[in-house]
């Protein structure tokens, strides 16, 4: 199922302009709190009406200005996860996740029984959501709109409302749904963390206009779109098989780019994981460098510099289809003669992957 | 029970409780709408509405008795053509005194309501939308449970309230014993009469006593359902 999204409307402050195409997998909106991403699935929910525009869901239309056509948002089958899980609070868990069955009966491959298993929610389904912990409260949010049967999943923001590690409990979640419900969704988010373990597609959004749109990978490593995803969090994702658990705590994993090494990621030996590395914790040397305490050295070429109006440089590097950035000075760029075509080494220290930015393959 | 009231007592009782128990069934849905569209609506007029609404609780009890005459009376407006195409008269009956108690309690019961409407969440509301439910399934699912101890609150205070009308009532359908002498108007009949003092001494114990539990059971009602509702 193919999301096709163009609109503007205007509020007092903030023109929107948006127009971009979201195809099957986590189509991440992406950008500052502000930008219009909430304005964007509102439109696609049927709880905003655009002032110009036309939205449709394959061959379906939901808003056409032009054709005076509006379907309200109960006829939509879109669910929604609100930030704020707005479970119903006079109903038991069981209840809130049965709701959307009353309206659209079930459908072959969302069975109740699977999504209550896949989200561990089976303990909660007596309880009212007044007892249940912010992390359990959305992941019930979670259940409930898939098993409204819905033709395409919006997040806004599921996991901002939480604390850190409410978040980590989710995020496992929300990857298992990704990887294991084939339903588009689109995922509104201001954090590059979540994006670059949850996104197959990225569009990013500034000031009301989508600035760039495309694979999450090429995205993610585009040196140009940086500077709008945050310098410090700008980082490659590279995708890698477990190859094995080695003895001293460590995991080795095999890349198209090169062999890692990492501190225990737990997954068993086979399993693709998707690694998130910073560019800001990606060294360069001309030369293999020797007697280094960091573990990991990538042969890679240089395919891109984006020198930045401050003192930094940002460094596209390639090999074997797997793409990496590099944060670096522009003093140290223009010492190493960096420039299109030159071989380098990439070095990363085992330890600077942090276990947040590891997640299951998408 | 019957025999420390005399009939007359007895059915002034019984009329009060007759009268208000209809004046409530009947204002109740109109008090949900009347309610529901001030909460959440924006329409022209509304704050017109909203006068109409209180104007009962502010004026006179008898200037609204001297209008609902004028336009229920036999030769009001109103009036005419309900005895005309329904054969329903108001003026002078026991009817007209559950209008006029109606009229009088509505305030209260739309108050209640509304500031219950009011304390739902819209966003409860949007969500059970993008769930697939319309409209008014939103209305019976999420917001007529939500707000259920408010419509209790409201319904028994609006019963005590039209258990106590008296200046309406009497100005509209007069004090007919039998027909439309409610607890209040026969309390004042039995003072007007020397040696009176002790039926009427009776009425008002049985007026406090209704009062009162009018007002536990609302309490108890409303928490009950408040707890239940409150989601723990």
């Amino acid at each position: 199922m193919t999301l096709s999204v163009a609109f503007r409307h205007r509020f007092p402050g903030l023109a929107l302009d948006i127009a971009f195409e979201a195809p099957p997998g986590v189509t991440a909106l992406f950008g500052r709190s502000g930008a219009g991403k909430t304005t964007v699935v509102q439109a696609v929910a049927g709880l905003l009406r655009p002032d110009h525009g036309r939205i449709a869901a394959d061959g379906t239309v939901l808003t056409d200005t032009d054709a005076r056509i509006f379907l309200p948002p109960h006829l939509r089958r879109i669910g929604y996860v609100f930030q704020d899980a707005r479970l119903f609070p006079h109903l038991t868990v069981r209840q809130n996740l049965l709701y959307g069955r009353w309206f659209a009966p079930e459908r072959d491959g969302v069975s109740f029984d699977r999504i209550v298993g896949m989200l561990d929610i089976g303990p909660l389904l007596h309880r009212r959501p007044g007892a249940l912990s912010g992390g359990e409260r959305q992941r019930v949010a979670l259940g409930r709109a898939i098993l409204s049967s819905p033709r395409l999943l919006l997040m806004d923001e599921p996991l901002a409302a939480l604390d850190e590690g409410r978040k980590a409990e989710v995020l496992p979640y929300l990857e298992r749904l990704r990887d294991e419900v084939a339903l588009p969704i689109l995922y509104v988010s201001h954090s590059m963390a979540e994006v670059a373990r949850l996104a197959t597609t990225v569009v990013l959004i500034e000031r009301g206009r989508v600035t760039a749109a495309g694979p999450a990978p090429a995205i993610l490593s585009d040196p140009s779109a940086a500077p709008a995803l945050g310098l410090r969090e700008a980082g490659a994702i590279l995708t890698a098989r477990i190859a094995a658990q080695e003895e001293d705590g460590l995991t080795r994993l095999d890349s198209a780019a090169g062999t890692l090494w990492l501190p225990r990621v737990a997954a068993h030996p086979g399993a693709t994981v998707r690694l998130r590395i910073l560019a800001q914790d990606v060294m360069l040397s001309t030369r293999r460098p020797e007697a280094i305490s960091a573990l990991n050295i990538l042969a890679m070429t240089v395919t891109d510099i984006r020198i930045g109006d401050g003192p930094g440089a940002l460094v596209q590097l390639q090999a074997h289809g797997e793409t990496i950035l590099a944060r670096i000075t522009r003093r140290s760029a223009l010492a190493l003669g960096l420039a299109p075509g030159l071989p380098v080494f990439a070095v990363l220290k085992a330890v600077s992957v942090a276990q947040e930015n590891v997640g299951a393959r998408g | 029970m019957t025999d420390w009231l005399t009939p007359d007592e007895w059915r002034a009782v019984a009329l009060s409780l007759r009268v208000s128990a209809v004046a409530v069934a009947f204002s109740l849905p109109i008090g949900i709408f009347i309610a529901y569209a001030l909460a959440r609506w924006d329409f022209w007029g509304k704050q017109i509405l909203n006068g109409l609404v209180h104007l009962p609780l502010i004026l006179p009890p008898v200037v609204t008795g001297y209008l609902l005459l004028l336009t229920f009376g036999r030769k009001g407006y109103v009036g005419a053509f309900l005895d005309d195409w329904f054969g329903l008269v108001f003026a002078f009956r026991w009817t007209g005194a559950a209008l006029a108690a109606g009229i009088m309690a509505f305030p209260l019961m739309v108050r209640a309501i509304r500031l219950a409407i009011e304390a739902v969440d819209p966003k409860l509301e949007q969500a059970a939308g993008t769930l697939g439910a319309s409209r008014p399934w939103v209305f019976l699912t999420i917001t007529l449970p939500l707000i259920l101890p408010g419509v209790i609150a409201g319904t028994i205070l609006a019963f005590a309230k039209a258990m106590g009308e008296f200046g309406a009532t009497i100005t509209f359908v007069s004090n007919i014993p039998g027909q439309t002498q409610t607890l209040p108007s026969a309390i004042y009949a039995f003072m007007q009469v020397p040696g009176g003092e002790a039926q009427a001494a009776r009425l008002v114990m049985i007026a406090i006593a209704i009062a009162m539990t009018a007002l536990l059971l609302s309490e108890w009602v409303g928490r009950a359902v408040a707890r239940r509702i409150a989601g723990t």
